[in-house]
């Protein structure tokens, strides 16, 4: 990007999450549901003495997505982390549950999810992990109706039990600068050593999870620019695709011919994964 | 770890299918087919293998093959089931430490295999498969949501060595700034933090938590309650018709779960 289209574009990735949501739907639609001035504090932050926030660091939105009904689901990366306590978890499943509802009523509501967390809120662990399980529930029951498309922009990324509610995603866009992993570079270097993966090596950690390598190996759909324009273009995309014949997450037997050609004697690089996942897992 | 813990998703396997041959060859997915309250049913434990051929799942971790193996063999009772009215019921037998933590996992989407699972296991359960998850040992974080957590109903045995959580207490205590003895404090008086069985039944989303008398060596009789319990799970499901995870959401700690919901139903149709 040249300097000048840089001082040009609207970044995504610098919007806050209600911002992000106003940003993907059509102008002057969009609707908060269960707003900040709602006040629905986390219970177990203050607990702790830990701050709070009145949205939870989750916004929900209404509106319409190129003139279909939608609701976005926007999590706030600077709010603790993006992290998944009860509350922001509830509001995520509830949603989803009534997009669900709405489709079984005949209104083909659609589902986005802006993904900007670690994962649990481990000041909330049981009840986070919980209410993990139930988003994704609902995810799979509303993906048999409408696409449920998932971004992950940056800077914080997709990690943890969300990161697997983003594999249950019928399509997931990305940027360059967003990761998407299951366990966080700290987490295996706390359970497995520096040797298996340090944590600061920034290069690595991009080179195998970054947007650019996860869409180049078929784990995420689409690396946009940073740059609001785009990427609300390509989720708009994504759901002009309709329901996918069979989701990434369900083609298990695609995955093993791949996993079973793999040479577990030595550590992978992000080279392997291109070579592997980019025939095996080919459309 | 010691391997008599290590095992004990295989030793309940083992005892409740009464030493049923796993359908597959494979190593650390094990599915077995056995009968539950005079139906066929379907169980899965994924169990310790030494020389898996990925270093970080060798202690029952789930990995990358095992959680695409989960998913393909919840898969197969989905497709056996396609055409009949009544689904054969799936008991997910679960003890697992954690999931795999490694470069290589990372790098092959590991996300990727346990929304594999979950998926599977989701898919089963609202089509109509009873899915019980019966937690023996640890049921730990992104392992826990893959093999059970998508269960219609879960059962825990009430043993100090079963435990629900999000994280180990070293790994917790580094992401949040804590000390693990300042965790541990805190565990204590804040339920879902706690890792013990009986803070998690607290929280209201277990069916049941048993007592055994010889969990070391369960007897006879222990092995009839457990049978028992899954009988009466079984069967409070096939009464309840909802194919959902709301009867979770009942508990006292889960206020804020249904406010919450309850709130964004009555804004919902403002627009329409």
């Amino acid at each position: 990007m040249t300097i000048e289209n840089l001082l040009k574009r609207d970044s995504f990735i610098e919007r806050g999450a209600r911002s992000r949501a106003q940003a993907l739907l059509d102008p002057g639609t969009f609707r908060e549901l269960a707003g900040p001035f709602a006040r629905l504090y986390s219970p177990w932050l203050a607990m702790q003495h830990l701050v709070t926030q009145a949205d939870d660091g989750v916004v929900v939105a209404k509106g319409k997505l190129a003139g279909k009904p939608t609701v976005v689901l926007a999590i706030e990366g600077a709010f603790q982390g993006g992290s998944m306590g009860e509350v922001g978890a509830a509001k995520i499943a509830g949603a989803l549950e009534l997009a669900l509802r709405d489709n079984e009523r005949g209104v083909p509501t659609q589902a986005a999810i802006v993904f900007e967390t670690g994962g649990v809120r481990l000041q909330e662990a049981n009840l986070g992990l919980a209410g993990i399980a139930e988003l994704q529930s609902a995810i799979v029951a509303l993906r048999r109706h409408r696409p449920v498309v998932g971004i992950s922009a940056g800077t914080v990324g997709c990690y943890g039990g969300m990161s697997i509610a983003a594999g249950l995603c019928s399509y997931f866009v990305m940027t360059r600068e967003a990761r998407l992993g299951l366990n966080g570079p700290q987490v295996i270097e706390q359970e497995a050593g520096v040797a298996e993966f340090d944590a600061r090596q920034r290069a690595l950690i991009w080179g195998l999870t970054g947007g650019e390598q996860r869409t180049a190996t078929h784990l995420a759909d689409a690396c946009v620019e940073d740059d609001t324009a785009a990427v609300r273009s390509s989720v708009i995309g994504c759901f002009a695709r309709g329901v996918p014949p069979v989701h990434r997450s369900d083609r298990t037997a695609d995955f093993l011919a791949c996993l079973a050609r793999v040479d577990t004697d030595r550590q992978a690089t992000a080279q392997d994964v291109r070579e592997l996942y980019a025939k095996g897992l080919e459309r | 770890m010691n391997t008599n813990h290590a095992s004990r998703g295989a030793m309940w396997l083992r005892l409740l299918t009464g030493g049923a041959h796993p359908v597959h060859d494979w190593t650390t997915v094990h599915a077995c087919d056995a009968i539950l309250a005079g139906r066929p049913a379907r169980y899965l434990a994924v169990v310790p293998d030494p020389d898996n051929a990925f270093p970080r799942a060798r202690n029952g971790e789930v990995g990358l093959v095992e959680g695409w193996r989960l998913a393909q063999a919840v898969r197969e009772v989905i497709a056996l089931d396609k055409d009949a009215a009544e689904k054969r019921p799936i008991v997910a037998v679960i003890d697992v430490p954690s999931q795999a933590y490694g470069r290589r996992e990372e790098a092959y989407g590991i996300h990727q295999a346990l929304a594999g699972a979950v998926a599977a296991y989701a898919d089963a359960r609202q089509a109509g498969h009873p899915v019980i998850g019966l937690i023996v040992g640890l049921a730990m974080s992104g392992a826990f949501l893959a093999h059970g957590y998508q269960a219609n109903r879960l059962i825990a045995l009430d043993d100090p060595l079963v435990a629900v959580h999000a994280m180990g207490k070293a790994s917790a205590a580094r992401v949040t700034l804590r000390s693990v003895e300042a965790l541990e404090q805190l565990a204590a008086s804040v339920p879902p933090m706690a890792y013990d069985i009986r803070s998690f039944a607290s929280l209201g989303i277990l069916h049941e938590v048993l007592q055994l008398t010889n969990l070391a060596l369960p007897d006879e009789q222990d092995i009839a309650l457990v049978h028992g319990a899954l009988e009466a799970a079984l069967a409070d499901i096939l009464e309840d018709p909802r194919r959902d995870l709301s009867c979770r959401l009942r508990g006292p700690h889960r206020g804020a779960s249904r406010s919450v919901r309850e709130l964004l139903a009555t804004e919902w149709e403002a627009d329409q």
